[in-house]
């Protein structure tokens, strides 16, 4: 089975949109999820699967994060949060728990810059998503 | 001697946005106690000024990302009764099964994935589906559904896109609908479900006497509109909320604090709307309450959690019941010529009462507008719960005192975004 990429974020919310981008450049494989909560439905049935996911670390925005899933914890405070405090880590080991977690996940988790209403990506993270999005194979 | 105990919690877990508490009790008093919203006021008010009365639903509606539908339907209803326009039954029943998807979302999140964490003894949702992996996936699909409802109904389930003033954009058909009933009288076994496994869990013995304010609709459970009216005898139209009502700033938080005239805390919210209106309920919304041992009133904050299983079971009776009822609108929309004057709308937002007024010109363009989220109105009748849970409770140590005052403070699913358009906890004891 192919690959499925899903990207999370808000497209009106600047250098939040990275990882739905990464996801419509992605082509065929991409899908979009506009909150994390439905993370454990659209990785329903697949076995490969790539979630990219704006991150606030505190590095440089464009900096690249790469979390394969495996029996370990994804680390919080790195990617974006989401409303009630149930962003993609906290999903990721919610499907854990529930034995929901596809075959194979890669997380990926964009540093991001700034978060204004209506901008487009800043450059930094643009170059990013492209650098991601060849990395899990686009269109 | 004087002995001081502080507790503080920075930031508050499992609330939506960024809040704190702080507390100070000196020789057994509660000398300070502060339930701070630190999150950044948003401005959504300001950003209404000069934009046209149509706007107001789609700009309001990003206040929330939980309760869009709430934001929505209050602005239409204030923009509505602007221009003296009056939606049919069938629009209005459109709206209320738009709302009933937005409620089981909201309290399905609410109750099992920031509050049973509180009374099954777990720091999040995420140990709780280790050992309730059956209670968990339910949660999932429940929420699933109404969010499906909003999608159906608004194109899409965060901010829906098919709402506006006088209506919608595009009427479902009646298939549009059907598809949704084998999920629904699932959703609506899974509800009672939900009620008993709550009702189990075990609460504090505490109960104050609350000004319960919600609204009420002579045809049924009140959501999407209603006379205001409380359990003190206040009875009013949305027109007459500022006469009743009055905000004011305090500098520990971002969010105003709204109050009644005589400076007295009100609460909004579930418990309000259950304790006014529960003989409304539809029949296995009635009759789970008294088997779970609910009256037709409830004083306990810490049972909200048994009342918000509740109208999740009333929600998807009432989904079911407007579905199977359904006949496509003759139109989608009614028109609305916008007029210079002053519009007041309301409804019943997951969290409560949610109040909009704004002043049109007649150009239709939006001079002012003032929102009053429920979270706003609960602010003191948070701190107000604090004050008369902790005197009672101080032999408890301030790790455990202080998980029983966040999980207080959780009773009211506080929604700091929307408050500001909050929470840390401190506990101080001298």
């Amino acid at each position: 089975m192919s690959r499925v990429v899903i990207g999370v974020g808000n497209t009106a919310r600047g250098d939040d949109a990275a990882g739905v981008v990464a996801a419509q450049r992605a082509g065929a494989h991409g899908v979009v999820a506009t909150a994390p909560f439905q993370l454990i439905d659209l990785w329903e049935g697949a076995s490969d699967v790539v979630v990219v996911d704006a991150a606030r670390s505190g590095a440089p925005p464009g900096t690249i994060h790469r979390f394969e899933v495996g029996s370990q914890a994804l680390p919080t405070g790195v990617l974006g949060g989401s409303t009630h405090s149930i962003g993609v880590a906290e999903v990721v080991e919610l499907a854990r728990a529930l034995d929901r977690l596809p075959e194979r996940l890669m997380v990926y988790g964009i540093e991001i810059g700034g978060m204004s209403q209506g901008c487009a990506l800043s450059p930094e993270v643009e170059a990013a998503v492209d650098t991601v999005v060849a990395e899990v194979g686009g269109a | 001697m004087t002995t001081e105990r502080e507790i503080v919690v920075d930031y508050l877990a499992r609330v939506e946005g960024e809040g704190a508490m702080y507390l100070k009790v000196e020789d057994n008093r509660v000398v300070d106690l502060k339930f701070k919203i630190f999150e950044p006021p948003r401005f959504f008010e300001a950003f209404l000024r000069g934009r046209k009365f149509s706007e107001a639903p789609d700009i309001t509606a990003r206040i929330c990302g939980i309760c869009p539908v709430a934001y929505q339907t209050s602005a239409c209803n204030a923009l509505e009764s602007a221009a003296g326009v009056v939606l049919s039954s069938e629009l209005r029943d459109l709206r209320r099964l738009m709302y009933c998807g937005e409620w089981i979302e909201s309290h399905t999140l609410h109750v099992f994935f920031l509050h049973a964490p509180d009374f099954l003894g777990y720091q999040s949702a995420i140990e709780m589906a280790a050992d309730h992996p059956e209670e968990v996936e339910m949660a999932l699909r429940l929420k699933k559904i109404g969010n499906r409802i909003m999608t159906v109904l608004g194109g899409r389930e965060i901010h829906p896109i098919n709402t506006r003033v006088g209506g919608f954009y595009r009427a479902p058909t009646r298939a549009e609908l059907q598809v949704l009933v084998p999920e629904l009288e699932w959703a609506l076994e899974a509800a009672v479900r939900t009620a008993r496994f709550v009702s189990n869990f075990s609460f504090p013995d505490f109960e104050r006497d609350y000004e319960y304010v919600a609204l009420r609709d002579p045809d049924g459970y009140a959501i999407q509109d209603g006379r205001i009216v409380s359990n003190r005898g206040l009875d009013i139209g949305p027109a007459e909320w500022d006469e009743h009502f009055v905000e004011s700033h305090v500098e520990w938080s971002n969010a105003l604090h709204a109050r009644r005239r005589n400076g007295a805390s009100y609460h909004v919210g579930p418990m309000a709307r259950y304790s006014l209106n529960s003989e409304q309920l539809t029949p296995v919304a009635r009759s789970t309450a008294a088997e779970v041992g609910l009256g037709p009133t409830c004083h306990n904050p810490f049972q909200s959690i048994v009342v918000r299983a509740i109208e999740i079971t009333f929600a998807c009776e009432e989904a079911l019941r407007i579905i199977d009822a359904y006949q496509p609108p003759s139109v989608p929309a009614l028109e609305v010529e916008p007029r210079n004057v002053t519009g007041y709308g309301v409804s019943e937002a997951p969290r409560g009462l949610l109040y909009h007024r704004y002043d049109i010109d007649g150009d239709g363009l939006i001079t002012d507008a003032h929102i009053v989220p429920p979270t706003s109105q609960n602010q003191l009748s948070i701190e107000d719960d604090l004050r008369a849970y902790v005197p009672g409770r101080l032999d408890l140590s301030d790790e455990r005192l202080q998980w029983e005052l966040e999980q207080a403070i959780r009773c009211y699913d506080p929604c700091i975004s929307c408050a500001t358009h909050f929470l840390d906890l401190k506990i101080d004891r001298t």
